[in-house]
């Protein structure tokens, strides 16, 4: 066991620091942020970025080399990550790339593959997850969202609920119901591919805390899909759809965004004004607890991307990362607000007049927009009592 | 010992349980929170008839003679509702001030209005360097013929845009985080060289930077001892604290029953989820932490009642570390029960949570009152 780099890697470092500075340099970093914009909503910045990723082949890393990814061993991964993560470089739309693309590269037909994949790869589309509806939530399977066979399409009639990004979404990977009278409700789900502007479909905006409109409801009104965009065999959709939830939950942890805004929230605390926080022991200590909590997920990580490395799937474990990493962004925004004192407070959002735009430090109302936002983080992706009770099922055996 | 309230306090308690089932649904909260001034002028005159505006004042002056007990019970209620009428603002700590400190001639001169409803104030202390320092000043008032001037520049003034009156603290005499030297200032919010940015509060509220130019003070508009401000400000506020906690003991009451009434409603895996064991022990958290804070409050309305002092000042902070502390775990829970809804801007629950979470920063957070109570 070892933890530095070797010779290797370190030359593989460089050339991903090189890589940013061309493509993303510190000018640009302003203007765009870490946010995964749809295609036609970037920066000219931010096209170059991607553009760039495509040209070089490193769009999407953790692909299957036949299908465009790098083939990178897991400290080149990790390298990528942290480094992309520091410079606040975009990032791929994850609808697409970590959880669509896996199943279509797993179950999908070659067809598929050949019409579904370069587009995402290339990040020329944007895709929205149709699984959630308002009776089912934590109980995905008892969704109700019906599909019936007519000719060679399919006739979707439905609510889906939370959808983010649906507004601006060009695709929806769903679950529908084509079976209603299976013993498992498992059993009748297949999993389809839509059309966003398949006439039928409606989207209308859900406002969240700390929002500026990223969910949306969505109905389907006889939705007509053709056949041929159903993934895998008609009633199998739910195996296909859990293959994916764990690939969800790895992502949603967000080990080195959570690192980034530690260091973020260590520098502010030292360079405030009077250094206040600076001489706070009790702050200090929460920072350094936070900071060791980080290190040991981050660990933990690295074991299971290492475990990924040799062939497996990552299983019950990637509920850890999606517990402790979403608890860790939580507490990590609370002590932003913290550490912003009085100016933790102030919300000139345009949902309420006043739009003079922000008052007090920098990054302020970010800050409290991420806090606020942030609370959803141990409810979607399966919840966080949800990930225990996998974790207490298929890793301790009750 | 005795837990029970007067007949008056009951009724007061009433009248406002009453108002808010009537008259303050969540929606028409929602409706208030949404104009432009942020509050109805025509419930702050309802509120004035009900006599509400004079409850902490003195009969003599108009006033209902009422204790913290009193306001304790009021601001209770209002938790319950989301109030965003500037009740603390105006006539806990406007009024406050000029309650603990006034001269008769300054309770004379505005008394009347705030308990009639005609003036609204508000308390310009915080500085961005200050933190919850209210003895870290570089606003200061020197002493010019024989009045002040006034230079500087106040954050997050809660209720600033409505506001007739201010009170302003600042630096007369000593260094930046001297705790003698701080004086406090009756102001005029239309004074020359005063001019403010308004803008909404996560909860709704709304608050200003003011800045203060050369504004040009006569010798009456200075509220107790010249340099004495702190103790006095220490004394007001902490009655303020007490009416925000009991604001956050209220929401935390409707948050925990509407999460219990949530679960035994909402269905997956074809039952309740109030049904998982996991989630009743939760909710039991929940309900012991609003219990516990709900003790402290009463500890630290008799407190105060039983006159001002370190013991008072120690049961506030106790119970402002409790409401911290509570309100995070209640609201942040109250919403991951509800899954999805519970983010919504459309359900109360994210509203209550907004609230709390202001009310935890507001005059000194958990770790600020951790250390004030270990320090008394
Ligand atoms: C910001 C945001 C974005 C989202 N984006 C999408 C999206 O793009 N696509 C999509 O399909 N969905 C999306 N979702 C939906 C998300 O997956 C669901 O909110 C989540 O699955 C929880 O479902 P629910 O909201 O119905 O809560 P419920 O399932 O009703 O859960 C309510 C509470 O009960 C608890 N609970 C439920 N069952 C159990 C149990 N068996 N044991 C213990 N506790 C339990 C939950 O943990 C939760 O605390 C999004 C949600 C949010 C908040």
């Amino acid at each position: 066991m070892n933890l530095g780099l070797d010779d290797a890697e370190r030359a593989f470092q460089i050339d991903v620091r090189e890589f940013i500075d061309a493509h993303w340099p510190e000018g640009a970093r302003e203007v765009g942020g870490a946010m995964a914009h749809p295609p036609g909503r970037r920066s000219v910045a931010e096209q170059h970025w991607y553009d760039a990723l495509c040209a070089r082949g490193w769009s999407v890393p953790n692909w299957p080399v036949a299908h465009g990814g790098t083939g990178w061993t897991p400290t080149q991964h990790y390298i990528w990550d942290r480094e992309t993560t520091r410079a606040e470089c975009p990032v791929m739309s994850a609808f697409g790339a970590r959880m669509l693309a896996p199943v279509i590269y797993a179950w999908g037909s070659t067809a598929q593959q050949a019409k579904f994949l370069p587009p995402i790869r290339e990040a020329r589309v944007q895709w929205c997850q149709g699984y959630s509806e308002p009776g089912a939530g934590s109980d995905l399977a008892s969704l109700r969202t019906r599909a019936v066979r007519d000719g060679d399409h399919y006739v979707v009639n439905g609510a889906k609920t939370w959808t983010t990004e649906a507004h601006v979404a060009d695709w929806m990977f769903c679950l529908v119901r084509t079976n209603t009278t299976t013993e498992r409700r498992q059993q009748g789900i297949s999993f389809l591919l839509i059309d966003m502007a398949s006439p039928g479909i409606e989207v209308h905006p859900i406002l969240l805390l700390g929002d500026q409109h990223s969910v949306n409801s969505v109905t389907l009104t006889d939705v007509r899909v053709p056949v041929a965009n159903l993934i895998g065999e008609e009633n199998h959709g739910w195996t296909y759809a859990k293959g994916l939830l764990t690939h969800e939950r790895t992502g949603i942890a967000g080990i080195a965004t959570s690192q980034v805004r530690l260091g973020k929230l260590k520098q502010m605390a030292a360079c405030e004004q009077d250094g206040a926080l600076a001489e706070d022991a009790v702050f200090q200590r929460k920072l350094q607890e936070v900071e060791i909590e980080l290190m040991a997920l981050e660990m933990t990580e690295l074991r299971t991307l290492a475990t990924v490395q040799e062939g497996g799937a990552p299983g019950p474990e990637s509920s850890i990362l999606k517990i402790k990493g979403t608890e860790l962004r939580q507490r990590i925004a609370d002590l932003q607000i913290e550490a912003l004192g009085y100016y933790g407070l102030p919300y000139p959002d345009d949902l309420l007049l006043g739009n003079e735009g922000p008052v007090g430090p920098d990054g302020a109302l970010d800050s409290l927009r991420r806090m606020l936002y942030g609370r959803a983080a141990s409810i979607l992706g399966g919840s966080n009592e949800i990930q225990k009770n996998i974790i207490a099922k298929a890793v301790l055996g009750f | 010992m005795d837990f029970s309230f007067s007949d008056e306090q009951s009724m007061l308690k009433d009248s406002v349980e009453r108002f808010i089932q009537n008259d303050y649904g969540f929606e028409q909260r929602q409706k208030v929170a949404a104009l432009d001034a942020g509050f109805s002028a025509e419930n702050w005159k309802t509120f004035a008839e009900l006599g509400w505006l004079g409850v902490p004042f003195a009969e003599a002056d108009g006033g209902f003679g009422g204790g913290a007990v009193d306001t304790m019970l009021l601001a209770e209620q209002f938790g319950k509702g989301l109030v965003v009428e500037p009740y603390v603002p105006t006539v806990l700590l406007a009024g406050g001030f000029l309650k603990v400190a006034g001269s008769a001639e300054q309770k004379h001169k505005y008394l009347t209005g705030i308990i009639d409803g005609s003036v609204q104030g508000a308390f310009a202390f915080a500085e961005p360097q200050g933190r919850f320092n209210f003895a870290d000043l570089t606003t200061t008032a020197e002493a010019a013929g024989d009045g002040y001037t006034l230079n500087g520049y106040k954050a997050v003034v809660i209720n600033g845009p409505a506001a007739d009156l201010l009170v302003i603290s600042a630096r007369t005499s000593g260094g930046q985080r001297d705790t003698e030297g701080v004086s406090l200032f009756l102001v005029d919010a239309s004074a020359e060289g005063i001019s403010r940015r308004d803008y909404p509060t996560v909860d709704a509220l709304r608050a200003s930077e003011i800045t203060l130019e050369n504004v040009k003070l006569t010798a009456d508009a200075l509220i107790g001892e010249l340099g004495g401000g702190l103790p006095i400000i220490d004394e007001v506020v902490d009655g303020a604290i007490l009416a925000i906690g009991a604001e956050a003991v209220g929401s935390m009451e409707v948050l925990y029953k509407d999460t219990v009434e949530y679960c035994k409603t909402r269905e997956q895996f074809g039952q309740p989820i109030g049904k998982f064991q996991v989630l009743q022990h939760r909710m039991v958290d929940m309900f012991m932490e609003y219990e516990q804070a709900k003790s402290l409050m009463y500890m630290a309305a008799m407190r105060l009642d039983e006159g001002y002092g370190d013991e008072a000042a120690k049961a506030v902070s106790a119970f402002k570390v409790q409401v911290g502390k509570s309100g995070r775990f209640v609201g942040q829970n109250a919403v991951q029960l509800h899954g999805g809804m519970g983010m919504t801007e459309e359900l109360n629950i994210g509203h209550y949570f907004k609230r709390l979470t202001m009310i935890d920063t507001m005059f000194g957070n958990v770790d600020h009152h951790l250390k004030r109570f270990g320090s008394l």
